[in-house]
C-alpha cells in the first residue's frame, strides 16, 4: 500500500524501538499523554506498548470528540429530532453515544426520528435541497480538523438561500483541552501523575499547524512532539520526546512534516474565524467546563445556529458517579482500575467518555489490549 | 382447444411486480411458472404441490436456513440469488455435509423490476446448478412500495453428512491449528464499495461460492482430523474465531503476517477505517485442524481452484479467558474482539 506501508515497517519499527531503549534512563520513569484518539488506537491495534521499554509509560488523552461530548448535548440533540420537522445529519461515529438516560441517536432512529448518517457536511446541503419542505440541521462535532468544512457550509447554505439548514455547534479546541489537562483542579484532583510530555494531534495540526502549543510548552515545561498517526509516527515522536526530557527542553517539535506547518492553513483558519467565534466555557465528558474550549456562530450568521432557531438549551447532567473517566485521562487510572469496565461499561453500552468511540483510551484498551491488564497492574 | 393459462406474456424486460403478483391468483401463479420455474426447474418444482416430497438416505441430516437482505442487490461477483444459494450451500457444507435440497423464500417490493427478479433467479439458479442442489419448494410476498428495500430472500438448506463425521466447535483441542482458505475481506470490501459511492482504482470482487467441494476434498486429506469448520461471514474471522474459543473454552493465538489480505481489499479497508479479519466473506473457510492433520489439509486446500491462497494462521491455546490474540506484523500483541455494534464510519 503507497504511503502507508512506508510508516509500517517493521525492521524500521524494530531500530526505533532499540534507539528508545537505548536512550532512556533506568532511574525514572517517561509518562507520555497521546491526546489523539488516533493515537490511542495506532497504539493499541499494533500493539506498540509491547515494543516499549517498562519505564515508558503511555497516557491515553481524551482526544476524541465523540468521547468528550457530554450526555447533555445528545440530550439537546433528541430533544431536537423530536420535532417532527427537523431531520438531523450526523457522523457516524456519533449515533452509540450515550445521553444522561442512555438513550442515543441510534435508538431514537429506531423509534423513528428522522436522523441521517452522513460523511461530510456536503451531503447535509445535498438533503436540504432535496427534501425542501423540512428542517434539516447537521450536528457538526470535532476539534479543528472538522471545523473548516462546517465554515464552509454555512457560507454554501448562506449563498444558496438555503433558510431551512442550520447547525447544532459542538465543535471544540485542542489547546484549551491540553491546557485544562495541566491545570484543571478538578482533574489535578483526581490524582497526582504527572504528565513528562505530549504526543500532540496530528490532523488538528495540518489546519491549527504547531504554534498555537508553544506557549502550553513553554508555561507548563513540557515537551510535545507533532506527530502522524502510522506506527512510525508515533514511535518515533515517542523517542524525540524521550530526547527532549531527557535533555531538559520543553519545546514544540513536528514530526508530522510531511503534514504540517508552523502557521498551519490559513486558508481554513480563515474559513473558521469567519464564521465563529468562542464560546466562554463548553463542557466536556469528564473534564467538566473547560474555558473558551467551544465555539459557536458569530452572531452574522445567528440564524444558521439550531440552538437559537429551535429554542433547545443545554441542561448539563452529572457524569456517573462510579465512572473513571476523569482519572484515566489524568492519567492517574488505567482503564483496568474502573469498577464499571467489561461489568456495565462495554462498547455495546457505554457509560464514560472513554468508552463511547472505539478511539476512546478503554475502548481501545476493551478492544485491544485487555489480555495485557494483568501484566501491566504487576509491572506498576 | 384448450385455453391458455397465461393470456399474455410475463412483461419481464419492462415490467414490474404489482401487489397481485403476490396475492395468490392468477398474477401470482404466472409469475411462479413463468420466472421461477423456468430459473429453478426440476422435477419436484414441476409437481407444483406446497411441498416436496424428496428421498433420504441412511445417516444423519443437516438443516439450516437464513435471510439475505444485502443492499445492494448487484455488485461486483454476484447478486442478493447467487450469495443467497452460496450462503445456504456453505452453512450446510460446513458440518462436512453434501447439500442436496433447498427452499426459497422471496420477499418483494411492489414496483420491482420483472427483469431485475430474472436476473437474480436465473444466478440462484445457476448457482444451485454449480453446486449440484436443487431448490424444490418456494414461496412469493408482495409488500407494498416502501415496505421493503427491493427485494429480501430466504433459503433453507437440507444436506446429508457421512456416518462418524461430527464437526462441532466444541471439539477444539489445545495446540490445534487455525487455517483459512484464502484472502479476507473481499465480499465486504466489494458490498460496502458499491455501497458507500467509494470509488475504487481496482474494482474489488466479492468471493462469493460454494464450498462443499473444497470441505470434500478437505475431509478426505485429513480424516478424523478436521475439528470444526466456518465461514467467517458477518463479523469476519474475528467472530467466527470468538465464537469457537468459547464454545471449546480455549484461545486462540493467530500471527498477523500470516493471514492473507488482497493489497487491494487492505487498502479499501484502511480507507474506510476497517479491518479485514472483521469484513465478511462468502467464499471462506476457517478450519481447526488437529496439528498431526493439519499439514495434509493445508496441502489438499492450496491445490483446490477455491483455497489456493489457504494459510496457517495461528493455533489454539489454553486461554481462561477465551481470548483470540494476535501477534501484529510489530511484533506486539493485541486481543482480536467481536466487532461491536454497526461497523460506523469515523469522525477524523
Amino acid at each position: 500500500m503507497k504511503y502507508s506501508d512506508e510508516f509500517r515497517d517493521k525492521s524500521i519499527a524494530q531500530g526505533l524501538a532499540r534507539a528508545i531503549d537505548a536512550e532512556v534512563s533506568s532511574q525514572r520513569t517517561y509518562r507520555f499523554m497521546e491526546f489523539c484518539g488516533g493515537h490511542t488506537h495506532a497504539i493499541s491495534r499494533y500493539g506498540l506498548e509491547d515494543l516499549l521499554p517498562a519505564n515508558v509509560r503511555m497516557i491515553h488523552g481524551p482526544g476524541c470528540p465523540v468521547c468528550v461530548l457530554p450526555a447533555s448535548r445528545i440530550d439537546m440533540a433528541i430533544r431536537l429530532v423530536e420535532r417532527p420537522e427537523v431531520t438531523l445529519c450526523v457522523y457516524g461515529d456519533l449515533m452509540r453515544a450515550p445521553g444522561s438516560q442512555g438513550q442515543s441517536l441510534l435508538r431514537a432512529k429506531a423509534l423513528g426520528a428522522d436522523i441521517r448518517m452522513v460523511y461530510s457536511t456536503l451531503d447535509a446541503i445535498r438533503l436540504a435541497e432535496q427534501i425542501p419542505g423540512r428542517e434539516v440541521v447537521f450536528f457538526a462535532i470535532g476539534f479543528e480538523t472538522t471545523t473548516p468544512p462546517t465554515a464552509v457550509m454555512i457560507r454554501i447554505a448562506e449563498s444558496k438561500r438555503l433558510d431551512r439548514l442550520s447547525v447544532f455547534c459542538n465543535h471544540v479546541l485542542t489547546p484549551s483541552a491540553m491546557h485544562s489537562i495541566l491545570e484543571n483542579p478538578k482533574i489535578r484532583n483526581a490524582g497526582g501523575v504527572p504528565i513528562d510530555g505530549f504526543i500532540g494531534p496530528a490532523h488538528v495540526s495540518t489546519i491549527i499547524g504547531t504554534q498555537p502549543y508553544e506557549p502550553l510548552a513553554e508555561q507548563f515545561e513540557k515537551p510535545i512532539v507533532v506527530a502522524g498517526f502510522e506506527p512510525l509516527d508515533v514511535l518515533q515522536a515517542i523517542l524525540m520526546l524521550v530526547r527532549q526530557v531527557n535533555q531538559h527542553r520543553y519545546e514544540v517539535e513536528n514530526q508530522y512534516r510531511r503534514a504540517v506547518t508552523r502557521e498551519g492553513n490559513l486558508r481554513a483558519k480563515g474559513e473558521v474565524s469567519q464564521v465563529f467565534e468562542l464560546r466562554d466555557q463548553f463542557e466536556w465528558r469528564g473534564l467538566g467546563l473547560v474555558p473558551n474550549s467551544g465555539l459557536k456562530l458569530k452572531r452574522s450568521y445567528a440564524k444558521f445556529d439550531a440552538e437559537t432557531r429551535f429554542a433547545i438549551h443545554d441542561m448539563p447532567v452529572a457524569d456517573n458517579p462510579a465512572c473513571e473517566c476523569c482519572a484515566i485521562l489524568r492519567g492517574a487510572k488505567r482503564p483496568a482500575d474502573c469498577k464499571l469496565i467489561g461489568k456495565i461499561c462495554t462498547p455495546e453500552t457505554p457509560i464514560g467518555a472513554c468508552m463511547v468511540s472505539s478511539e476512546g483510551a478503554c475502548a481501545a484498551y476493551w478492544t485491544y489490549g485487555r489480555v495485557r491488564g494483568e501484566q501491566v497492574r504487576q509491572r506498576s | 382447444m384448450s385455453m391458455k393459462a397465461y393470456p399474455r406474456k410475463l412483461d419481464v424486460k419492462s415490467g414490474r411486480v404489482e401487489l397481485s403478483h403476490g396475492s395468490g391468483g392468477r398474477a401470482m401463479a404466472q409469475l411462479i411458472s413463468d420466472l421461477f420455474h423456468q430459473a429453478f426447474g426440476n422435477e419436484w418444482l414441476a409437481r407444483c404441490n406446497d411441498q416436496a416430497a424428496f428421498d433420504v438416505s441412511a445417516g444423519r441430516m443437516v438443516m439450516t436456513t437464513d435471510g439475505y437482505v444485502v443492499t445492494p442487490l448487484f455488485f461486483p461477483g454476484g447478486n442478493i440469488g447467487s450469495l443467497a444459494v452460496h450462503g445456504t450451500i456453505n452453512d450446510v457444507a460446513m458440518s462436512g455435509a453434501r447439500p442436496l435440497y433447498l427452499s426459497t423464500s422471496f420477499i418483494i417490493e411492489e414496483g420491482f423490476r420483472f427483469s431485475d427478479l430474472k436476473t437474480i433467479a436465473d444466478s440462484m439458479g445457476a448457482a444451485a446448478r454449480g453446486g449440484g442442489v436443487h431448490i424444490i419448494a418456494g414461496d412469493t410476498k408482495v409488500v407494498e412500495r416502501g415496505k421493503a428495500d427491493g427485494l429480501f430472500i430466504s433459503v433453507a438448506g437440507i444436506g446429508f453428512v457421512a456416518d462418524g463425521l461430527d464437526l462441532s466447535a466444541d471439539k477444539v483441542r489445545v495446540g490445534d491449528r487455525v487455517l483459512v482458505s484464502g484472502s479476507l475481506g473481499d465480499h465486504g470490501v466489494a458490498i460496502m464499495s458499491k455501497r458507500q459511492n467509494v470509488a475504487f482504482q481496482t474494482e474489488i470482487v466479492s468471493d462469493s461460492a460454494a464450498l462443499h467441494d473444497l470441505v470434500a476434498v478437505m475431509l478426505a486429506a485429513g480424516p478424523g482430523g478436521i475439528r470444526v469448520m466456518r465461514d467467517p461471514t458477518r463479523g469476519g474471522l474475528a467472530a467466527a474465531l470468538n465464537e469457537i474459543a468459547h464454545q471449546s473454552d480455549v484461545g486462540f493465538h493467530l500471527q498477523e503476517s500470516t493471514i492473507p489480505v488482497k493489497p487491494a481489499v487492505a487498502a479499501a479497508c484502511e480507507l474506510l477505517g476497517l479491518e479485514p479479519i472483521h469484513v465478511a466473506n462468502e467464499g471462506k473457510l476457517v478450519a481447526i485442524v488437529a496439528p498431526e492433520s493439519a499439514d495434509a489439509v493445508l496441502a489438499a486446500m492450496k491445490a483446490h481452484p477455491l483455497a489456493s491462497d489457504a494459510a496457517d494462521i495461528g493455533e489454539a491455546v489454553a486461554d481462561d479467558h477465551k481470548f483470540v490474540q494476535m501477534t501484529t506484523g510489530f511484533g506486539g500483541r493485541r486481543v482480536v474482539d467481536w466487532l461491536w455494534g454497526e461497523q460506523l464510519p469515523r469522525i477524523c
